[in-house]
């Protein structure tokens, strides 16, 4: 299990950087570093559906960050580093919510189950009797398709309204710009 | 201005494109079988579209029809996705539940039911909504600087 906190480290290090660096395309790499290390974690706890689906997804993340970048600009003008005596006042009062954050957290955790050992009481179900009901021998697929079929419904809807927004936002701006490009 | 990457990308993409297109078809099919589905298969489709157009670059007549071309896979792709569920619904079971499910061998590529159906719809939802949404970013248009 040694090799699942060394990822862990990694990742929290990548988000840091991915978040502080002002290079845009530093961070969209360091956000990939971040994504492949969840692709391997669940290669690590033997889910194999979602380790491909992760691994394509973050693939396509990256490209669609770095063509846009390389299109637009590098810079991220956000990025500041000095600390003024502004930032002293929201910086305590985050501390002290962290603070109770954990505090709550870590009573509440120690009702869950130990990683590694789940309580099984819908998925044992599923397990006995998945392949006789929906006939499928992938059980990850029978589950999303067949008993939470539902679920998959709200997904589709949700890529659904993404992509509706995308094609509203970005499309009609993208024409005139590129019209008047090519006219000129 | 030249379009697309140089020709090192351009061979490496002829040789590729093809394979993995074959391999989301692959992922979507027994999706039912072994890890993947619907979801994963639909992205692998896009990414070897997507590899092409960046490779490639595109012209801009050739990207309106394929922006018509995705937007109406991904719109037929939804509409089968509930209409395989309202067939469950007609047929006098739930809504979305799953048709004949005993039809065919477990195991074997013809099984589950609607179960092989559904994924293929959500792969041409899926891999359609991202390749319109990777067109509409414009990032197609990439420039490479000389």
């Amino acid at each position: 299990m040694i090799e699942l906190y060394v990822l862990l480290v990694a990742m929290l290090a990548a988000a840091v950087v991915a978040i502080e660096i002002k290079d845009l395309l530093a961070a969209a790499v360091s956000m990939g570093m971040v994504g492949f290390s969840v692709a391997i974690l669940f290669i690590l706890v033997q889910a194999p559906d979602l380790a491909i689906v992760q691994i394509v997804v973050e693939i396509l993340a990256v490209v669609f960050f770095a063509a846009v970048i390389l299109r637009t600009t590098h810079d991220d003008s956000t990025v500041q580093l000095r600390i003024t005596s502004r930032m002293i006042l929201p910086a305590v009062l985050y501390g002290i919510f962290v603070l109770m954050f954990v505090a709550v957290m870590t009573s509440v955790l120690r009702e869950l189950p130990v990683f590694g050992s789940p309580l099984m009481r819908v998925a044992g179900n599923y397990l006995a009797v998945g392949l006789n009901q929906s006939g499928a021998a992938n059980l990850v697929t029978a589950i999303v398709l067949d008993f939470r079929a539902y679920d998959t419904i709200g997904e589709a809807v949700v890529l659904f309204t993404a992509v509706v927004g995308v094609l509203t936002i970005v499309r009609q701006i993208g024409r005139k710009a590129d019209a008047g490009e090519e006219h000129a | 201005m030249s379009r697309g990457m140089t020709v090192i990308v351009q061979s490496v993409t002829r040789l590729v494109a093809g394979m993995l297109f074959l391999f989301g078809c692959y992922i979507v099919l027994h999706g039912h079988l072994t890890p993947g589905g619907g979801f994963a298969g639909g992205v692998l489709i896009a990414a070897a579209f997507i590899l092409v157009s960046l490779a490639f670059g595109s012209v801009e007549n050739v990207e309106q029809h394929r922006y018509t071309f995705s937007s109406v896979f991904e719109s037929l792709g939804g509409l089968g996705f509930l209409a395989i569920g309202l067939a469950g619904y007609l047929a006098g079971h739930q809504f979305l539940s799953n048709l004949w499910p005993k039809v065919g061998e477990p195991l074997t590529l013809f099984s589950a039911g609607t179960i092989p159906l559904a994924n293929i719809a959500i792969a041409m939802k899926v891999g359609a909504g991202l390749f319109a949404i990777f067109l509409a970013l414009g990032a197609s248009r990439f420039v490479m600087k000389d």
